[in-house]
């Protein structure tokens, strides 16, 4: 039981990286219902370049909070800029295209990325450099680390200024405008196309966030991270309820303590039947199961009004 | 008009008496994903082997020919293994240096036989590899049967209660089984066994249900990519067990990932370490001069390669039928040490030796079996 809360933690700490990425998917299919299978890939790319930013300064006798700042400034600009090129040459073209095409666009804009990863940083696993110094501390019979911390406080203040930009500003009127209908918006004086782009460059900016903060957990950046990551982060967004921004943060949260009690416990429950290999499924049989009893998601789906 | 057809005619003749024979030699390594520097060591070993036999000029049976290297990439995947020994059976390979993971060797294994080609493995070490009845499967490690049971009897030593995790794959399994036999027989007891897989990146949930078990000794069968962020994940849980691993971590790409938390850890790797293998310095060098850093596999490989040829030659024909039988008794002090085959084809008296990270670069603490004096 003293390893409960261990596993508890760990599923939050999952859980918080899982919603950063869930938001970017969420946001996006609220307004052109479409999975943008790239986000993914995109937290990749942020990964990577902070990554690499890193390597380069953390020598130069920075103070390491600056250091991190302009390795994160870095991999947002890359990522935001990739998200509006990928917005602008392979989604907006297709708006009026029957559902499918975007769909599979999506697919072939994440291969593109991840290949063009693979051709810039090779194949192998970059290391995050040790500029972080790590501190555990215990707490009632659990360890947590000033990462673990840090992730927790950024991922919250990221989900608390985004919930602030959308409800709170006249853009994120515009933004749930054009999520419930488009041509209404468009209509009513907003520049669709400029609220789409700002969506994808936030979603972005989110998942340059979210790169840093898994290369600095796990150690290692590499080209082939972003697909799991991205079909598990879709599975929380769809868990939570699609389009839904609170949504998102719930079902995060609520797969990454899933998959951290059901790995770890799964081997007792079965009598070793199954064992702890299987954490992967675990995202994806949730998946199914929600799709099957309550397609609308845990606290209901977002998406535009067919009128 | 007959002057110049006649002069046409010994030109050609001559082009073609000059045209050496090719014989292809195919070799086989994940040269993408996770364990591409692990099989890119192997390729480079394979080339150099090639390219400084094709410098000697050599000949088979009176005939000059020259050897060409077919690489391949498996990507570590049993699937793909088989489509490119296939590939490489189809292109006309003579014989195949490969693959690097137990897992890609074994299926491929079967592709090989079929064909009557022979396949030398510089890294594959599941015992199951030799154990299927093919007359064409060799290694140049001692196998995980051997492997096992030393780090198995070293984690007994040192602690007495032992946590294994394995990657699932049919190197890591295999490794794990025979540690715990080992573990078992020595005394010691087994607290828990966890699972992963070779592409993950997250084992706090395993490490956080074997830190409930207490354990002394933490064994991991599996690579440097996943042993590198688990090493790490210990550090952040308070797990405080010493790490034992086989030879897919002993390496320096695991020094990278791993940093300053890899202190400590130890790592197994049959064969001798490259500074007592009898040629291995004199290999270092070349090597470095045309290729760069070693990362594990790069002497087994040339030594493979090497053995492959040497078969062929003392055969003098690069017709399996001829060669296989020359292979199986064939011997040879390589760059590695001894050279000799079981009838399994297994090394013989193959050595396991025991590193450990000491101030980031990994030490030789205790070497088991092998040739005495070596």
């Amino acid at each position: 039981m003293d390893i409960f809360l261990q596993q508890l933690l760990n599923g939050l700490i999952l859980g918080c990286l899982y919603a950063l990425v869930a938001l970017g998917y969420t946001m996006v299919y609220g307004i052109l219902e479409l999975i943008n299978f790239a986000h993914g890939e995109v937290v990749m790319v942020g990964a990577m370049i902070a990554v690499t930013v890193l390597t380069s300064v953390a020598g130069s006798g920075l103070p390491v909070p600056l250091a991190i700042l302009i390795a994160l400034a870095a991999a947002a600009t890359v990522c935001v800029l990739a998200a509006l090129l990928i917005e602008r040459v392979a989604y907006r073209p297709l708006r009026r295209a029957p559902r499918l095409a975007p769909l599979i666009t999506a697919i072939g804009a994440s291969i593109v990325l991840q290949n063009l990863a693979m051709i810039i940083w090779g194949r192998q696993y970059l290391a995050f450099p040790a500029v972080l110094e790590l501190k555990v501390y215990e707490w009632m019979g659990a360890t947590v680390t000033n990462v673990q911390m840090l992730i927790v406080v950024t991922a919250a203040s990221a989900m608390a200024g985004l919930l602030l930009l959308v409800n709170r500003t006249r853009l994120g009127r515009a933004m749930r405008a054009t999520a419930q209908n488009q041509e209404v918006a468009g209509l009513m004086g907003v520049d669709v196309n400029r609220v789409i782009a700002v969506t994808f460059a936030v979603g972005a900016a989110l998942a340059a966030v979210a790169g840093l903060l898994i290369s600095a957990y796990y150690g290692i950046a590499h080209y082939a991270m972003g697909f799991i990551l991205g079909l598990k982060a879709f599975t929380a967004a769809v868990l939570g309820g699609i389009g839904n921004i609170a949504g998102a943060v719930l079902g995060g949260l609520l797969l990454g303590v899933l998959e951290s009690l059901g790995a770890g416990y799964i081997g007792d429950l079965t009598g070793g039947f199954l064992g702890s290999h299987y954490q992967d499924i675990f995202a994806f049989f949730i998946l199914i199961l929600v799709l099957v009893f309550r397609p609308s998601g845990l606290l209901g789906e977002r998406t535009p009004e067919r009128a | 008009m007959h002057r110049l057809a006649s002069a046409l005619i010994l030109a050609v003749a001559s082009m073609a008496a000059i045209a050496d024979e090719v014989v292809k030699i195919g070799c086989v390594a994940p040269l993408t994903g996770p364990q591409a520097h692990l099989g890119k060591d192997i390729e480079n070993g394979c080339r150099l082997a090639v390219e400084e036999i094709n410098a000697r000029g050599p000949q088979l049976g009176g005939t000059p020919v020259k050897f060409e290297l077919l690489a391949e990439d498996d990507q570590a995947d049993p699937k793909t293994a088989t489509v490119v020994g296939q590939k490489l059976v189809d292109s006309g390979a003579r014989g195949v240096v490969g693959h690097l993971n137990s897992g890609a060797s074994i299926p491929a294994s079967r592709i090989y036989a079929d064909a009557g080609i022979a396949q030398v493995s510089p890294a594959s070490t599941a015992v199951a590899y030799t154990h299927q009845g093919f007359k064409t499967t060799y290694r140049l490690m001692a196998n995980d049967s051997q492997q096992g049971k030393a780090l198995g009897q070293y984690a007994a030593k040192i602690g007495k209660r032992v946590a294994v995790v394995d990657d699932r794959t049919a190197y890591g399994q295999g490794l794990i089984d025979e540690v715990v036999k080992a573990v078992k027989a020595a005394g010691a007891e087994i607290v828990g066994r966890e699972f992963t897989t070779d592409k993950s990146t997250d084992f706090t949930a395993i490490l956080t249900t074997l830190k409930g078990k207490r354990p002394d000794v933490l064994v991991f069968g599996g690579m440097d990519p996943q042993a590198a962020p688990m090493v790490r994940q210990m550090g952040t849980l308070g797990l405080k067990a010493q790490f034992l691993g086989g030879d897919g971590m002993q390496s320096s790409e695991f020094l990278k990932l791993a940093g300053t938390l890899a202190e400590g850890v130890i790592g197994s790797s049959p064969g001798l370490p490259i500074e007592q293998m009898p040629g291995g310095e004199a290999f270092t060098k070349r090597y470095n001069e045309r290729f760069g850093k070693i990362q594990i596999y790069a002497p087994f490989a040339y030594d493979a390669t090497q053995v492959l040829i040497g078969a062929m030659v003392n055969a003098g024909s690069a017709d399996p039928a001829k060669y296989l039988p020359e292979l199986a008794k064939f011997r040879m002090d390589g760059v590695i040490g001894p050279i000799a085959f079981d009838e399994r084809g297994d090394l013989k008296d193959g050595p396991v030796t025991l590193y450990q990270v000491q101030q980031g670069r990994w030490v030789p603490i205790e070497t088991v079996g092998g040739q005495p004096g070596s």
